[in-house]
């Protein structure tokens, strides 16, 4: 058994916060600039160069990436022998979230209600999915989430006979329709089977993985691959203003399902996709 | 041709008339920025006669919620937000006399007519290039609705703000453009 303090929780989230809206994960930051250089499209190229030169500005005058500064989505995965001591974790978690996001000059962007729509001013409650898992340690991850790309994303209940086109389609689909909407270049977040709520959280996993950073299972890596192909065929390019970078990578995860279904969320998400992640 | 061309804002007549959808643009001058919650008041404010918080004859609106200013500082980062969510409240604003828009994203069938009607554009900032942006903004100042935050509408100074044109006056959207009609070579 293992005491963790939540002021401690709340410290690491705080951090975790202001990090993830100044600094892109480099494996990100890669994709782009290589992105940059491949890109024919002379309106594309031009617009990978700006976003090159936005990420160096957001860290060397500590202006935030992109004005929205996101919803908190928090993935918390803590070790089965690990007691919390000092108060209520989902509170402690909250209160790095209020910190980070008034210490690190980050926009509120959250509303208390969702009909009645009065700003919170703290930017909390965050989003945080909780996985209890063997073991003594916690592990974080502050993948704040942007509601332009997060509008563009879309959940589609397959039939099994739709099979692994219908999949494809449906991906294809969702990212036609998001367009110049999500902020392209784009990463696509893929989640296949589980129910209704579990192939959007997996879509939302997903994104946090190394970009370009294919699947395991053989079947899912060609998809993966297949569909980046695809999507970059389609020609809505940086910005949705043409070109051949659409999407930096496509990231599918999947989870057994019931006999009579083929759920498919996609969750899109634009190129400041920021996640940070911490072991304690 | 794609063009690179040099404005002043407020708009005039002749300005619009010259910009064609591709055109990257530079403007200079006063703006102002409303995004969701500045256009659902601003609505109800005609809804029940009241008055709008600014001028709108000439002027551009920004579809902007920035981030907080740090000290000393004019601005946060600074980048659009999506203009589709507006589409609902924007004919009416340019059938008053809005002549443009800053934002990202495609417009509805609506906003495009009103566009034409009126003789309007449509430009497009980077999405996601927030702190570039912000660079080109000199002065900022809340001039209605304070208590939304960062929904407040702005006024700004702007100088050589860099945006595309998407959608020109007479309707041309550089978003339904192809790789073949899109002169990028």
């Amino acid at each position: 058994m293992r005491t963790i303090e939540t002021t401690e929780i709340t410290k690491q989230i705080k951090e975790m916060c202001i990090e993830a809206n100044y600094f892109l994960p480099l494996d990100m930051k890669r994709a782009i600039e290589e992105a940059k250089d491949a890109e024919t499209s002379k309106i594309g190229k031009h617009i990978l160069g700006k976003l090159c030169e936005n990420m160096q500005i957001a860290g060397e005058d500590m202006i935030p990436i992109c004005q929205d500064t996101c919803m908190a989505v928090i993935f918390a995965e803590i070790g089965q022998d690990v007691h919390f001591e000092g108060g209520y974790l989902e509170e402690a978690i909250n209160e790095g979230v209020r910190q980070g996001y008034q210490e690190g000059y980050l926009r509120k962007s959250v509303v208390g209600d969702p009909l009645i729509r009065e700003n919170t001013k703290d930017n909390t409650p965050a989003v945080i999915h909780y996985q209890i898992v063997p073991g003594e340690q916690v592990k974080i991850t502050v993948a704040p989430k942007g509601f332009g790309s997060e509008n563009m994303s879309r959940v589609y209940m397959l039939k099994p006979a739709d099979g692994m086109e219908g999949v494809k389609r449906a991906v294809l689909t969702a990212v036609k329709e998001a367009g110049p909407n999500a902020c392209p270049p784009v990463v696509v977040g893929v989640g296949v089977g589980g129910t209704f709520e579990k192939c959007a959280v997996l879509a939302k996993q997903a994104l946090t993985r190394p970009v370009q950073e294919f699947s395991k299972v053989p079947y899912v890596r060609e998809m993966e691959q297949e569909l980046l192909r695809k999507i970059n065929e389609t020609d809505i390019g940086p910005g949705g203003l043409g070109g051949m970078t659409t999407a930096l990578a496509v990231h599918i995860n999947t989870y057994p399902t019931h006999i009579a279904g083929l759920p498919v969320a996609v969750n899109i998400c634009c190129h400041v996709n920021r996640h940070v992640v911490r072991v304690l | 041709m794609k063009m690179e061309k040099y404005i002043r804002a407020p708009l005039d007549t002749e300005t619009i008339s010259s910009l064609k959808a591709g055109d990257f643009v530079y403007i200079s001058g006063t703006i102002y920025t409303a995004r969701d919650a500045a256009h659902k008041r601003m609505s109800e404010a005609l809804a029940g006669k009241g008055a709008l918080p600014i001028e709108l004859k000439n002027n551009i609106i920004y579809y902007l919620g920035p981030s907080p200013a740090r000290e000393g500082r004019v601005i946060g980062s600074a980048g659009p937000t999506t203009s589709g969510r507006m589409d609902k409240y924007t004919p009416a604003l340019l059938d008053l006399g809005l002549k443009g828009m800053i934002g990202k994203g495609r417009r509805s069938k609506e906003v495009k007519e009103a566009v034409v009607r009126n003789g309007c554009v449509y430009f497009a900032a980077i999405g996601g290039a927030g702190a570039l942006l912000s660079k080109a903004i000199k002065a900022s100042e809340v001039v209605a609705y304070e208590d939304l935050g960062t929904e407040a509408v702005r006024k700004l100074e702007v100088e050589n703000f860099p945006v595309i044109v998407v959608m020109d006056a007479d309707g041309n959207d550089l978003y339904e453009k192809t790789a073949e009609n899109r002169n990028d070579g």
